[in-house]
């Protein structure tokens, strides 16, 4: 009833000032890189586009395709976590490829030596985009228990692809894979990866 | 045969022979000369049929390498250590090859590894490390600044 009409004009005119005055704050005086997730006020516009890689992040998440890759014995730890006790396939990974250019996520399961780096890159080459990395276990982290006194073992999968997410463990448990799995989820629904 | 017949038959056959008391199987110690002969003759004599040899391992003691054949009979399901010890600057010892033939794999594996030269094997060269690899990894004294952290 008492609706300004000069109000609402000036409100809606005064609109696309404000992004570029908080953009000039945030981005040129600090220089610093936006926080991952944050919400950035946009003129008018931006819900919908937000909102549509909300649902694509959110459909990607729970519909990831992991990639039939073990060099070790934790890919025995692996194929026990995709198996119907621990059964990854609740959490949206039961279709696990045996080519690279179906898979979304690859699991490096085991050491990776010096002769595999050139193949696993080739594999990671070879996925479509977007793709996901998890380094399982102490050889893809670091090299683990072969990292001292070994002339054939990559230092740490990440020497040769980039790696989203890391789990501890040598082999880990099915329970800590799964929990990677799931960070991994909340990285992609988070717009982090 | 069990383990204490076989120790006998084959200290009949190869005087030369020094045994090892405990474990599981029958382990007989032999010169690097007479190897290529005993291998021949436990392969064929009927009542020691060793058809199968199933581990080839070098070991590095830093003083010398020691070879050891680990070999059984299908038929008679008796087993057969030999431990044969080598010269660790020219480790050279015949080829049996051409009397198992597993061991032409075996025997590439021992050269790429260790440095052991198998006299007469018909394709001795690299297996696992590149052909242009310089050094023998799993010796105690190898150094490899490149790709090794020394700890």
């Amino acid at each position: 009833m008492d609706v300004n009409p000069e109000h609402t004009t000036g409100r809606l005119l005064r609109q696309p000032d404000q992004p570029a005055a908080a953009g000039g704050a945030a981005g040129e005086g600090g220089g610093a890189v936006p926080f991952p997730g944050e919400v950035h006020p946009t003129a008018g516009g931006g819900i919908l586009v937000t909102k549509l890689d909300e649902v694509i992040n959110w459909a990607r998440s729970n519909s990831l395709w992991p990639l039939v890759f073990g060099t070790s014995c934790c890919a025995i730890e692996m194929m026990s976590t995709a198996a119907a006790k621990y059964d990854w396939s609740r959490f949206g990974f039961e279709v696990a490829r045996a080519t690279p250019r179906q898979a979304d996520v690859i699991i490096i399961a085991g050491t990776i030596v010096n002769k595999m780096a050139p193949v696993l890159k080739r594999l990671y080459d070879q996925m479509a985009d977007p793709k996901y990395v998890i380094a399982m276990g102490a050889c893809a982290t670091s090299g683990g228990p072969f990292f001292y006194n070994t002339y054939s073992v990559v230092k740490g999968a990440d020497h040769v692809i980039p790696v989203d997410v890391y789990v501890a463990g040598c082999p880990p448990r099915p329970e800590a894979l799964l929990h990677a799995l799931i960070t991994l989820q909340e990285k992609i629904k988070n717009g982090v990866s | 045969m069990n383990k204490e017949e076989l120790k006998i038959r084959l200290g009949e056959l190869f005087p030369a022979a020094v045994f090892e008391e405990g474990g599981e199987w029958t382990t007989a110690t032999v010169d690097a000369t007479v190897w290529k002969g005993l291998a021949r003759d436990v392969r064929s004599a009927g009542e020691l049929e060793m058809d199968y040899l199933f581990c080839v391992t070098a070991v590095d003691w830093k003083t010398h390498i020691t070879m050891v054949y680990h070999l059984t009979s299908t038929v008679h399901r008796h087993t057969l250590i030999v431990k044969v010890k080598l010269d660790r600057v020219r480790p050279e010892i015949d080829t049996v090859s051409d009397i198992w033939r597993t061991a032409e794999l075996h025997e590439r594996e021992a050269y790429d590894l260790m440095g052991v030269i198998f006299i007469g094997h018909p394709d001795l060269r690299r297996l696992f490390m590149t052909d242009e690899w310089k050094g023998w990894p799993l010796r105690k004294d190898y150094e490899d600044p490149v790709n090794m952290i020394k700890l």
